[in-house]
């Protein structure tokens, strides 16, 4: 793997650190006039997603991480791994619960999702900002209440669970954002 | 590809030029000369911190030339030339400088003052960046003043060990490793100079960080006889009351030198024009040089250099 210094540091440039692959947010240049210069680094570290800063000086290097966003479709899962596979060469890869994260109760058969792939392995999972899923339970909608007011939950087919107006019924496909876990719309039925 | 268009909005270039018409005003009105030397010299400084680039082509450099990173040594041999006080408002150029606050071509104002003392010579940088900034009221304080305000700490009389346990303990360092100014100047950058408020004259730096300052050994520790101005934590302007001694000065590039070669950094040959300049004499004088860009910066309120430049680096 190369290895970078500090002044090619830039945010999405994926490096080792401590033992670990991170990804770099920013670099700050800091130098006094008259002094030694340093880079102010804020890093994530790409295991554990803990973000903070640590100061290298200037012209010090590391070396990358072998680190790949991969877009992948996700296959099934037999409750202890989640089976993905690179559309281009067919290869599949199995993720822990560890790397699938929260993302798990967003992945829907067939749906296309970032892997993050470390040395080959599966990393993290992240899935599209906004995914179509059908609800498989919620209380009976009411009639005329289409407009503002009242929320109810109601669980998806991944078994996620959202909060979702009053006259959506069950068996209705609705548009989620996953980054906030929110309902967005109804969805037209395909 | 955008990125024929500036950089800066052309409100932010309208009050650089303007900013650039207030400083030749002020100048005007005192007397003091605005002068030129060469961007491409002969000979670099030797400080350590600070890489100049260097031109090797072309049919007419027989030797490498240097693009300056500072006129200084060029307008020590006018002063020495009996000039009298003199400015300059030019590019400088500095490799391996790059960032929010830093361009590697950038615009310094550099400033010379004959019978001045660093005193004086604060008095009236104050005096300019209330004009351009269109404030009010600055602050002096003292190198050991400040850590002892915002570190509790005795910048001249603490350990090494005990610099670089507070920093570890307040930042995430790493494996660094610096020396005793190294950590002076971690502790000074990341945790001082952001909670700076307002213009600040930070003065009386350790004397091992004098560069071409005088060095005062009348008190309890010897001190530089060197400030910095800040506004708002931004760093602004850099002066010293000069060293006029040709002997000292030598010894200096010598020094710089040896802290080159520890470092693995190439030496860099004493200007012998400069030392020449200095054996003919030196008026005693007070010298400064702000970073105009930044001046700029700290007048629009920016985040960025790049709102100040007009084709900053990635669009030169």
């Amino acid at each position: 793997m190369a290895s970078y210094s500090t002044n090619e540091f830039r945010s999405g440039l994926k490096v080792m650190l401590d033992g670990d692959p991170c990804s770099i947010l920013e670099n700050e240049f800091v130098k006094p006039g008259k002094g030694q210069a340093f880079n102010r680094v804020r890093l994530r570290n790409l295991k554990t997603g803990r973000v903070w800063e640590r100061t290298f000086k200037s012209g010090e290097s590391l070396e990358g991480a072998d680190v790949m966003d991969v877009s992948m479709e996700y296959l099934y899962t037999d409750g202890e791994f989640w089976y993905f596979m690179d559309p281009k060469s067919f290869e599949q890869h199995q993720a822990d619960a560890a790397a699938v994260g929260d993302t798990k109760q967003w992945l829907k058969e067939q749906e296309p999702v970032e892997v993050t792939l470390y040395n080959g392995t599966p990393l993290s999972v992240s899935a599209p900002n906004f995914v179509e899923l059908e609800i498989v339970e919620t209380d009976p909608g009411l009639k005329g209440d289409t407009a503002q007011g009242g929320s109810k939950p109601a669980t998806l087919s991944t078994g996620a669970v959202v909060r979702v107006p009053l006259f959506i019924s069950q068996g209705e496909v609705i548009r989620v954002d996953t980054r906030t876990g929110e309902y967005v719309a109804r969805a037209s039925k395909s | 590809m955008d990125d024929w268009r500036p950089a800066a909005s052309p409100a932010a270039l309208a009050r650089r030029a303007e900013l650039l018409a207030a400083v030749r005003g002020f100048f005007a009105r005192r007397g003091v000369l605005e002068v030129e030397t060469p961007l491409l010299a002969s000979h670099g400084v030797t400080d350590p911190a600070i890489e100049p680039l260097v031109v090797q082509g072309g049919a007419i450099v027989a030797a490498p030339r240097y693009l300056q990173t500072s006129p200084e040594y060029a307008m020590k041999r006018l002063l020495a030339a009996g000039s009298g006080p003199i400015y300059q408002l030019g590019r400088a150029f500095r490799d391996n400088e790059a960032g929010r606050r830093h361009n590697p071509e950038f615009t310094l104002l550099e400033w010379y003052r004959p019978g001045f003392d660093h005193h004086a010579l604060m008095a009236e940088v104050a005096e300019l960046l209330e004009l351009c900034l269109g404030r009010a009221g600055w602050r002096k304080v003292s190198y050991g003043d400040l850590f002892r305000e915002h570190l509790d700490l005795d910048p001249h009389r603490a350990s090494t060990a005990a610099l670089a346990a507070l920093a570890r303990a307040e930042l995430d360092t790493g494996g660094l490793e610096l020396d005793r100014d190294g950590w002076l100047d971690l502790l000074l950058s990341h945790r001082i100079e952001p909670a700076l408020e307002g213009i600040v004259c930070v003065h009386g730096y350790p004397a091992s960080q004098a560069a071409l300052a005088r060095i005062d050994a009348s008190g309890p520790v010897p001190v530089a006889e060197r400030f910095e101005f800040y506004v708002d934590g931004l760093e602004l302007a850099n002066g010293y009351h000069e060293l006029a001694d040709p002997a000292e000065q030598a010894r200096r590039f010598a020094a710089d030198n040896a802290s080159r070669r520890r470092r693995g950094l190439a030496e860099r040959d004493p200007d012998p024009r400069l030392l020449a300049a200095l054996e003919a004499g030196l008026p005693p004088c007070s010298g400064v040089a702000l970073g105009f860009d930044r001046l700029v910066m700290a007048a629009i309120g920016a985040a960025s250099l790049e709102e100040v430049l007009a084709f900053p680096w990635e669009r030169a």
